[in-house]
């Protein structure tokens, strides 16, 4: 890499200071916001700031919402999310927006300050040992301990974050780097030297997996967020790839929008919260193609009773992905977009003609699962039913035609979100899957809205997550941002109440969400619109209300206390155990002591 | 495929990694967050620059695990190239092992006849000690180790294991 890199220029080389070689190695790798707060470690870097135009700093309230916001705008753009915090407690506060952007795969660099190199190690003030403590929070991180270290660092940073599996990168820098001078080069052109993800597929595999597929009697496609990492193309050729074999697609929750809700050939989600007709579907395939998910445990419920005459192929760029929870037959590794060019090439030309009548069979066999219409729900009288808001809100915003992105927090609501709300397009949908972090939500679509000033951004809330970054709306008054926080009001910690009634026989431990705040109030306080919706007649009003106003806006809806999100596949249960509804909460009686411990 | 079976195996694995700060922690951090096992490891730069480190690691599990590892290995970014030489070919494995004895009379006379039989080298005495220095595979130090226990064995300290694979073929 170092024999490809080349001063910018002599002069330049001997006159920028650390934390201007930092600013300039962010443009050069097309930085144009960056999320930060400040404090004593970073003040090089603010001061660089301050006297330059060409990358604008976006004062969060509380350093892990920096993170969020950085991944709700990586994850709406697919370029890099950018994060700049201050050394000990900006850095610790960063770390489970760390952890989040790597359990999602999220491309991230996060520049971290650092007490001056001297004293590392000397308990300084404000120190942490903030690599040790990110190791396993990040896909890769740096501590800069030489100024001719800084530039290719700042680059390799990017790099790493966005090739392969992308993911969080932290910078971690000395404070004396950042003041003294320190040479610039230009992100390299070269290869790194160990780092270098396979993205083309192997072309007999690929061929083994059409053939496999041309011979698939009940076929199913399963597609992750990896078609979202792999960019809006890998969506389309998904599209195609589907339509081009006529079988049913569906997609995890963090995959959302890589196929077209609306469209016939769409299951929707699966797993633990997924439709009838997509988890029966994964049960009684015979052929899978897991293209860009991880079989996670959400998805896959017990693994010895996972799609058990099924043999799968399982397309990934990271090839510890691949056999890690279940053995796959046709192992693919490479980009996701890739790997679809590579089988619509491959399938037209094999010539194996595809038995369409046993798939006719098959779709026969959905058809008649799908007509279960496992997420129907009956709104009556006044009380809202969660699901009826959202989807409400999801028919309006269609009839408004507006650009849409919806971020949510984690709870029921997140579900009722996933299950209620379509997706025709990628990047629209930000949520936290893996790690499952309440507060992500508002400033996801804090970042979102900055990176789409015009676009409808929301944030599908529950009363109880939004209290974890709400004091982000004090951002969103700043920059005059006009997210609309869309609170799904049932005075629980919904999802902890739902499985201690279904597995702690109905005692409600600390679940309930007392001592609410006055949301509008609470909005109004923070220079934003506050909405309280009580009543079902109202709804329509309120969402309208919500999007037409011009600024931020909190809505809170009061919605049925103890609805329980169905269909559920209770932990350490198999898909074809799936619970539809209350009616059927009986069942869930059964679950073994096994199942649990899970979580 | 890989094997779904749960029969155990050791795998000794070599990994060239890019020596950088924090090398080995990232790879330390691996094993016990995803709670593999690691029975030895041992590291040193084997390149004339000094850039490049080998660390050899000898652990064991499921071959699906034994995959996993391998896999998680080679994803972390200073990692050049990981080889599991238990599954390519024949490999000779070696470990150098200091142990100190403490005895007088009959019992130096045997510990001395041991390490003659194990070809140990004495690399310090006094009148009441010696310390041996021995190379092999574990499983000869193990034994060493046991057979001077009863003589007057003090203190081992050992390497863990280094390995190479055997023929002309070179690991970069
Ligand atoms: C309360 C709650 C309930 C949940 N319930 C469900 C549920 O019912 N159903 C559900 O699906 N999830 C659910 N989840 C989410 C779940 O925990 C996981 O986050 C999610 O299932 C993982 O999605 P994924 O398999 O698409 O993988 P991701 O986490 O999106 O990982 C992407 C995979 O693709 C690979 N990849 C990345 N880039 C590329 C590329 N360019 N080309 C190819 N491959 C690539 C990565 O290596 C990785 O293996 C729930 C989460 C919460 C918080
Ligand atoms: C930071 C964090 N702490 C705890 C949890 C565990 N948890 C998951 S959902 C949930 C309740 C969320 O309540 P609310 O935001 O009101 O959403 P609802 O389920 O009611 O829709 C909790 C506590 C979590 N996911 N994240
Ligand atoms: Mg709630």
């Amino acid at each position: 890499m170092s024999a490809a890199t080349k001063p910018a220029s002599t002069e330049a080389a001997l006159t920028m200071s650390g934390a201007e070689v930092v600013l300039r190695a962010l443009k050069d790798n097309g930085v144009d916001v960056i999320f930060g707060y400040p404090g004593g470690a970073v003040l090089p870097i603010y001061d660089a700031l301050f006297q330059q135009n060409a990358i604008r700093h976006i004062l969060v309230r509380h350093e892990q919402a920096a993170v969020h916001a950085a991944e709700g705008y990586a994850r709406s753009t697919g370029r890099v999310g950018c994060v700049l915090v201050t050394s000990g407690p900006g850095a610790t506060n960063a770390v489970t927006g760390l952890v989040d952007a790597l359990m999602d795969s999220i491309p991230v660099v996060c520049l971290t300050g650092q007490v001056p190199t001297h004293l590392i190690g000397n308990d300084a003030f404000q120190e942490a040992d903030t690599t040790g403590i990110t190791r396993p929070a990040t896909k890769h991180n740096y501590l800069v301990k030489k100024p001719g270290d800084l530039a290719r660092v700042m680059h390799e940073a990017f790099y790493v974050a966005k090739s392969g599996r992308p993911g969080p990168v932290v910078v971690d820098l000395p404070k004396d780097i950042l003041i003294n001078k320190a040479p610039y080069t230009e992100p390299p052109i070269a290869e790194h030297r160990s780092y270098r993800p396979q993205t083309e597929p192997d072309a007999e595999q690929v061929r083994k997996a059409v053939r496999l597929m041309k011979a698939a009697k009940r076929p199913i496609v399963y597609a992750g967020g990896g078609v979202i990492n792999a960019g809006p193309e890998a969506s389309r050729l998904l599209v195609e790839f589907v339509r081009m074999t006529g079988f049913p697609c569906t997609n995890t929750l963090m995959g959302l929008g890589a196929y077209p809700a609306g469209d016939q050939q769409f299951l929707g989600m699966l797993g633990m919260h997924g439709t009838y007709e997509a988890n029966l579907a994964m049960h009684g395939c015979d052929v899978m193609l897991n293209i860009g998910a991880r079989f996670d445990d959400r998805v896959t419920g017990r693994l010895n009773a996972f799609a058990p005459t099924s043999k799968k192929i399982h397309v990934d760029i990271d090839p510890s992905s691949i056999n890690k929870n279940v053995p796959v037959e046709v192992p693919i590794v490479g980009d996701a977009g890739r790997v679809l060019a590579a089988m619509i090439e491959c399938w037209k030309a094999e010539d194996a003609p595809q038995d369409t009548h046993v798939l006719t069979a098959w779709w026969r066999q959905i058809d008649e699962w799908r007509a279960k219409d496992c997420l129907r729900y009956r709104q009556e009288g006044k009380i809202i039913k969660p699901q009826h808001a959202v989807k409400r809100l999801y028919e309006i915003t269609q009839e408004l035609g507006r650009e849409t992105f919806i971020s949510t927090e984690v709870g029921q609501h997140q579900m009722w979100a996933a299950q209620y709300f379509g997706f025709a397009k990628p990047n629209r949908w930000m949520t936290s899957g893996g790690l499952g972090t309440m507060g992500y939500g508002l400033p996801a679509a804090m970042g979102v809205q900055i990176a789409h000033p015009d676009a409808l951004c929301i944030d599908i809330a529950g009363e109880a997550s939004i209290l974890m970054n709400i004091q982000e709306m004090a951002t969103l008054a700043q920059y005059r941002l006009p997210v609309k926080v869309f609170i799904l009001n049932n005075e629980y910690m919904g999802m902890v109440r739902q499985w201690q009634e279904l597995l702690h026989g109905g005692r409600y431990s600390e679940s309930y969400s007392a001592a609410l705040p006055d949301f509008v109030k609470l909005a109004e306080s923070f220079h934003a619109k506050g909405i309280r919706v009580t009543d079902a007649a109202d709804l329509d009003a309120g969402i309208r209300e919500m999007i037409a106003y011009p600024g931020p806006v909190i809505a809170d809806i009061a919605v049925a206390k103890d609805e329980n999100c169905f269909p559920m596949i209770p932990s350490g249960a198999a898909h074809n155990e799936m619970i539809l509804g209350p009616e059927q909460e009986g069942g869930v009686k059964g679950v073994t002591d096994e199942g649990k411990v899970l979580v | 495929m890989s094997e779904t079976g749960n029969a155990q195996r050791a795998a000794t694995i070599a990994v060239l990694v890019e020596n950088e700060a924090g090398v080995l922690a990232r790879v330390i951090g691996l094993f016990s967050g995803r709670g593999y096992n690691i029975d030895s490891l041992t590291v040193a730069p084997v390149d004339d620059t000094g850039r490049i480190s080998r660390i050899t690691v000898v652990t064991s599990g499921t071959e699906m695990v034994i995959d996993q590892i391998k896999a998680q290995l080679d994803r972390l970014v200073p990692v050049h190239k990981v080889s599991d030489l238990t599954m390519e070919g024949p490999h000779l494995t070696r470990e150098l092992a200091l142990i100190k004895v403490v005895g007088k009379g009959e019992h130096r006379m045997e510990a001395l006849r041991l390490a003659d039989a194990f070809r140990a080298r004495v690399v310090d005495a006094t009148t009441e000690s010696f310390v041996f220095e021995m190379t092999g595979n574990a499983d000869k130090i193990d034994a060493f180790c046991a057979l001077m226990r009863p003589v007057g064995l003090v203190e081992v300290s050992r390497t863990g294991a280094v390995a190479i694979a055997r023929g002309p073929r070179g690991l970069n």
